[in-house]
């Protein structure tokens, strides 16, 4: 997929997605997890710029059709961190999860959670998105 | 001997520096103690949430009594207690947090929470008697990446948030390009260094200056730039210089924050700029800022490295400000991950 084609995907998945809905983000580096997350959020009606929650780790929209949760968990030592942090309460709470580096935190993903791996396709700038 | 002024005590604990600092009068710096938890972190490629607060919860107190002693301040001779109540991670926040409503209750003395972005603009006081509003203040660090406008106004200063990143923060392109390159952390320090030996115009990343006009920023297209170069020499086994990647990388970053302040400076007709926060200890972007605020009969104020990166003399120094205007918080007040200015 194009960088394009991934935003509009993301959007498109959006619609399907109700309160309490996990997707679980893997990939390298640049593979185009925000991208997705972004486009999920601008799905959702998310009106406010999505920033990388790298730094805070989580970053909360109220904006759009469903609370918007974003979480990069890169940071994260262990799932017993994240249990620390209350990451159950988003999963099984009133919105929308997107969780970059989600295989961090395995563990603790609901059972019906989506995954969707990112990687780099043939071309440069493309990318290749597996859905499970 | 003690200068004079009001004696604020300043804590910061937003992200992996535990600090505590004392000021007289908001802008003499009596003491400026930092424990930096980079060591503990570099092994993970960054800040571990939990960690930092547990080393936070460790070191607070020792650095708050070390501050007071390198300060010959006594705890009764403080004036009030200034703290960054946010942005940050809302675990280490919360530890600065808690430590200053606890000295604030016992010794009876106000309590003034901190934006940590105003506390990094306040950092150009320290330093620069003559400095006062109306100022323009470029803000780069590991969280942030902000155009404010800083005025005087009838209720004290003014600042105004101009243009923000949309995506990821200068300091954070360069940790995530770091990785990439397989350099350490923190990112900034390792590619200005690798940088100085490499070819700035070996490779065009793509600079992203969005709408005509916009003072926001985007770093995540030229931080995926250089993702999708790396893989594909990667792919094609051909071999790149890292140098000249951590080049044109820092080159791309520095020309888009460039712009986009010579285009606030423009909007708004400041004729002092301040440079501050973390990536502002960058030497390639002091010099070239330096080079663009002659060039243009601008006054270009930065702190020096150490009042850059996080501490808490410039914490007490926007504390300062607050304690003037009477402008206190009570202990109700909260930790924020996101705060607005």
């Amino acid at each position: 997929m194009t960088e394009e084609e991934l935003r509009r995907y993301g959007a498109s998945v959006a619609a399907g997605l109700s309160a309490g809905a996990v997707i679980a983000l893997t990939g390298e580096l640049g593979a185009g997890k925000t991208t997705f997350a972004q486009a999920v959020a601008a799905g959702l009606g998310v009106r406010e710029a999505v920033t990388s929650p790298t730094f805070t780790l989580v970053q909360e929209y109220r904006s759009g059709r469903l609370p918007f949760y974003h979480f990069d968990v890169y940071r994260l030592a262990s799932s017993e961190d994240a249990e620390e942090l209350g990451i159950e309460e988003y999963f099984y709470g009133d919105g929308v999860c997107v969780v970059e580096w989600a295989e961090r935190v395995e563990a603790l993903l609901p059972p019906d959670a989506m995954r969707v791996h990112l990687a780099y396709g043939p071309d440069e700038g493309a990318r290749d998105v597996v859905i499970s | 001997m003690r200068s004079e002024g009001a004696l604020i005590l300043g804590i910061e604990t937003s992200c992996d520096e535990t600090a505590a600092a004392v000021t007289a009068g908001g802008r003499t710096v009596l003491s400026n103690v930092i424990a930096s938890q980079i060591d503990v972190h570099k092994v993970f490629g960054g800040v571990v949430p939990e960690i930092a607060s547990r080393h936070h919860l460790e070191a607070v107190n020792g650095i708050v009594s070390e501050a007071l002693a390198q300060a010959g301040v006594g705890w009764d001779d403080l004036d009030a207690i200034a703290v960054t109540k946010g942005p940050g991670l809302v675990g280490a926040v919360l530890i600065g947090l808690a430590t200053a409503k606890g000295l604030a209750f016992a010794l009876g003395k106000p309590l003034v929470g901190v934006h940590h972005i105003r506390a990094h603009i306040c950092a150009a006081y320290l330093e620069h008697e003559q400095l006062a509003p109306p100022f323009l203040a470029l803000v780069v660090s590991g969280g942030h990446t902000s155009l404010v406008e800083v005025t005087a106004g009838a209720a004290g200063t003014q600042v105004r948030l101009l243009g923000a990143t949309r995506d990821d923060a200068v300091g954070e392109a360069y940790d995530k390009v770091a990785r990439v390159l397989g350099l350490g952390y923190p990112g900034g320090p390792e590619i200005d260094t690798l940088a100085k030996r490499g070819d700035p115009a070996a490779v065009s990343f793509k600079r992203t200056l969005l709408e005509d006009g916009s003072l926001d920023f985007s770093f995540s297209g030229i931080k995926t730039g250089v993702m999708n170069y790396v893989h594909t020499q990667k792919q094609a086994d051909k071999p790149f210089h890292a140098a000249d990647v951590a080049a044109s990388f820092q080159q791309a970053v520095i020309d888009v924050l460039s712009e986009k302040t010579r285009l606030a400076l423009e909007q708004t007709g400041h004729r002092r700029l301040v440079l501050c926060g973390g990536v502002a200890a960058n030497s390639a972007l002091r010099a070239r800022m330096q080079k663009d605020c002659d060039g243009r009969d601008v006054t270009l104020f930065v702190p020096s490295p150490v009042y850059c990166t996080d501490n808490a003399a410039m914490v007490a120094c926007a504390g300062y400000e607050a304690f003037q205007n009477g402008d206190f918080d009570n202990l109700e007040l909260d930790a924020y991950a996101q705060l607005a200015l």
